[in-house]
């Protein structure tokens, strides 16, 4: 297979990996903040809702400048992870973890808090009656019913994290299997005016997207259930 | 489409009424005392609604909270389950299952009722045995007094099983619900005006799934319900709830015609009153009932009930009207010999109390509530005492 070179195959392999992981965690930490950003009364609510939703305002570049002054050396986050044994996170693949799940973390949270709402009150408290305690309701009621809000959250965590350049440029860097995703592989390439294999996968990346969103929407489309007898 | 199970629909107050004797005496045997019962104590205070409610429920038979909207009945109800965080005091049969002073607060799952309110609580994506199976798994095998084949049997809902909620009507979904609740075997059943979304149709439908309940489940119920003829036709107790507090609370019967309460100036006053079915006129289509209260008995259309079947009738203030002398030939069947008790006047109306019998007889009589203008009551001169005969033009009978 001689579509992309060796070194375009490990940007893209390097880029499912991360929004693999990414995702992964991201349904991981996201799922707790969703549901208690759906259930909260706290006043301090607007704020974290703000706070999850940042990275859809703040440049990316705005976000990878903080995030590399944060983790750098001279950082609290950067003499955290040296502190720990952790070594520095710039310029590295873990650094683009966690870049990464902040940087899509609305795209996940969101969703699976609007799905946590619409699990109706009503139906919690009719299990709670029915014996079921809080871990026992969330697992056999709330999960299932957010059922679809949890495939558009990984969906769009994925999607949007192979997407991501901004932060990658500036947190990671270009090292080859390290940092150098697809978004950056691109970018090398035009800057090299190596037209072909740039628009190879930049169409790549137009029927990856269109693909997932197809299949996103096919998935969650309404379906007929109300039939009447 | 019709049930195919052979329960209430088919010969609806047979089936409730030839039963319902039994379950006075198991309920009896289960809660010797009244202490037995359901204490509450609950204070809650929300912007523009004040709830403080004492009351003592009975451990046995239909208590109903009654009340018109927005007068804390819900929350009373929800406080009960453990679902609305008031203050005070909660005991139901000697266990505690709230008691602020001593930090004790049982959560929700831990307590031993069947809720079921008035939208469909069913869970969408699992079929109804699944919704079924739900509560009933959740509780130990030892603590299961209820098995499935009888809650499905008492509800008719056989036919269901493989069904999901979305494909059932409003009322299947109710009587599902209930069914559900009832597979926890609670101590107690907690029913949020279960009929209020559902249309007439829907409601007969369900009712004598609910007396029946009643009658072979011997588990307290307790009903909230704004329609008085639910609860006329289900309750035996009743709580008067107004503006978060409670009016009154004591036996149905004698709570519908207190001339003090509201109840006896509603537009469908009237007395309810037990009865036992003495005869029945095959050939005019008419049954005699003997009432449970003084030597009288009332005529009314021909009933299911064999005779000796203890039943309960209704009779509206606006079908009754008083005469002073025993009228003469008359197209009215039951006249009876009352005496005045008291006399309430609301505007241009007044509603007259009437004890059955005449002299000492009137001792133990049952007590009936006639609307008359003030315009008759003035002509009439009525004064308490007075010895009257009252023309009851219609009955109905409620269970």
């Amino acid at each position: 297979m001689n579509l992309f070179s060796p070194a375009d195959w490990l940007a893209i392999r390097l880029t499912a990996e991360l929004a693999g992981l990414t995702t992964v965690l991201l349904l991981i930490i996201g799922t707790p903040i969703a549901w208690w950003l759906a259930h909260t009364r706290s006043p301090l609510k607007p704020v974290f809702s703000a706070l999850v939703a940042m990275p859809l305002v703040v440049p990316p570049t705005v976000l990878g400048f903080y995030l590399l002054v944060l983790m750098g050396p001279q950082g609290p986050v950067g003499q955290l992870t040296q502190m720990l044994g952790l070594g520095r996170l710039p310029f590295t693949f873990p650094g683009l973890v966690v870049a990464s799940v902040l940087y899509s973390m609305p795209f996940v949270v969101q969703p699976l808090q609007q799905a946590f709402e619409a699990v109706p009150r009503r139906l919690l408290e009719a299990a709670a009656t029915l014996r079921a305690n809080a871990w026992d309701r969330f697992f056999t009621i709330a999960l299932p019913l957010a059922r679809p809000g949890f495939i558009t959250a990984a969906v769009l965590g994925f999607a949007h994290t192979v997407g991501e350049f901004g932060v990658v440029l500036m947190m990671g860097g270009n090292i080859p299997g390290q940092t150098r995703v697809l978004s950056v592989a691109i970018y090398d390439h035009v800057e090299a005016t190596e037209f072909d294999p740039a628009h190879r996968l930049a169409a790549a990346m137009v029927v990856f997207a269109l693909v997932v969103l197809s299949t996103l929407y096919w998935v969650n489309r309404p379906r007929g259930t109300h039939e009447r007898t | 489409m019709s049930e195919p199970d052979p329960g209430p629909r088919r010969s609806v107050g047979a089936a409730s009424a030839a039963i319902r004797a039994v379950p006075r005496s198991i309920a009896a045997e289960a809660a010797p005392t009244e202490n037995n019962g359901i204490d509450l104590a609950l204070q809650l205070a929300r912007p523009g609604f004040q709830l403080d409610v004492q009351a003592q429920l009975p451990a046995q038979g239909i208590t109903a909270l009654f009340g018109p909207s927005g007068c804390g009945k819900t929350t009373v109800l929800r406080a009960l389950a453990g679902l609305e965080r008031a203050a005070g005091r909660v005991a139901v049969a000697g266990s505690v299952w709230q008691d602020d002073a001593q930090r004790c607060f049982v959560p929700p799952h831990r307590r031993p009722v069947g809720y079921v309110i008035q939208e469909s609580a069913l869970f969408p994506h699992l079929d109804v045995r699944r919704n079924l199976d739900y509560g009933q798994r959740r509780i130990p095998a030892a603590e299961r007094r209820i098995p499935l084949d009888q809650a499905v049997a008492l509800l008719g809902i056989g036919r269901l099983l493989e069904r999901r909620p979305a494909g059932l009507s409003g009322g299947e979904r109710q009587r599902v619900a209930i069914a559900r609740a009832l597979l926890t075997s609670p101590r107690l059943l907690l029913l949020d005006e279960p009929l209020a979304a559902l249309d007439a149709a829907r409601k007969a439908e369900i009712l004598p799934y609910l007396e029946r309940l009643h009658a072979e489940l011997a588990m307290p119920i307790v009903y909230v319900s704004h329609a008085l003829d639910e609860v006329t036709r289900l309750a035996d107790h009743l709580v008067l709830m107004a503006e978060g507090r409670v009016q009154a609370q004591g036996a149905l019967v004698d709570l519908v015609v207190r001339p003090d309460l509201p109840l006896a100036s509603a537009d469908d006053a009237g007395a309810v009153l037990p009865a036992v079915v003495a005869e029945h006129d095959r050939a005019h289509r008419l049954s005699h009932l003997r009432l449970a209260q003084g030597s009288q008995g009332l005529w009314i259309g021909e009933v299911a009930q064999p005779v000796g079947a203890v039943v309960r009738v209704r009779v509206l203030a606006r079908d009754v009207s008083v005469v002073r002398e025993p009228p003469g030939a008359t197209s009215i069947l039951n006249v009876l010999p009352v005496t005045l008790q008291h006399l309430r006047r609301d505007d241009a109306v007044v509603t007259l109390g009437l004890r059955t019998g005449h002299g000492p007889a009137i001792d133990g009589g049952a007590l009936l509530l006639a609307r008359i203008t003030l315009r008759s009551a003035e002509r009439l001169a009525l004064r308490p005492g007075d010895a009257l005969y009252a023309q009851v033009k219609g009955a109905a009978m409620m269970r």
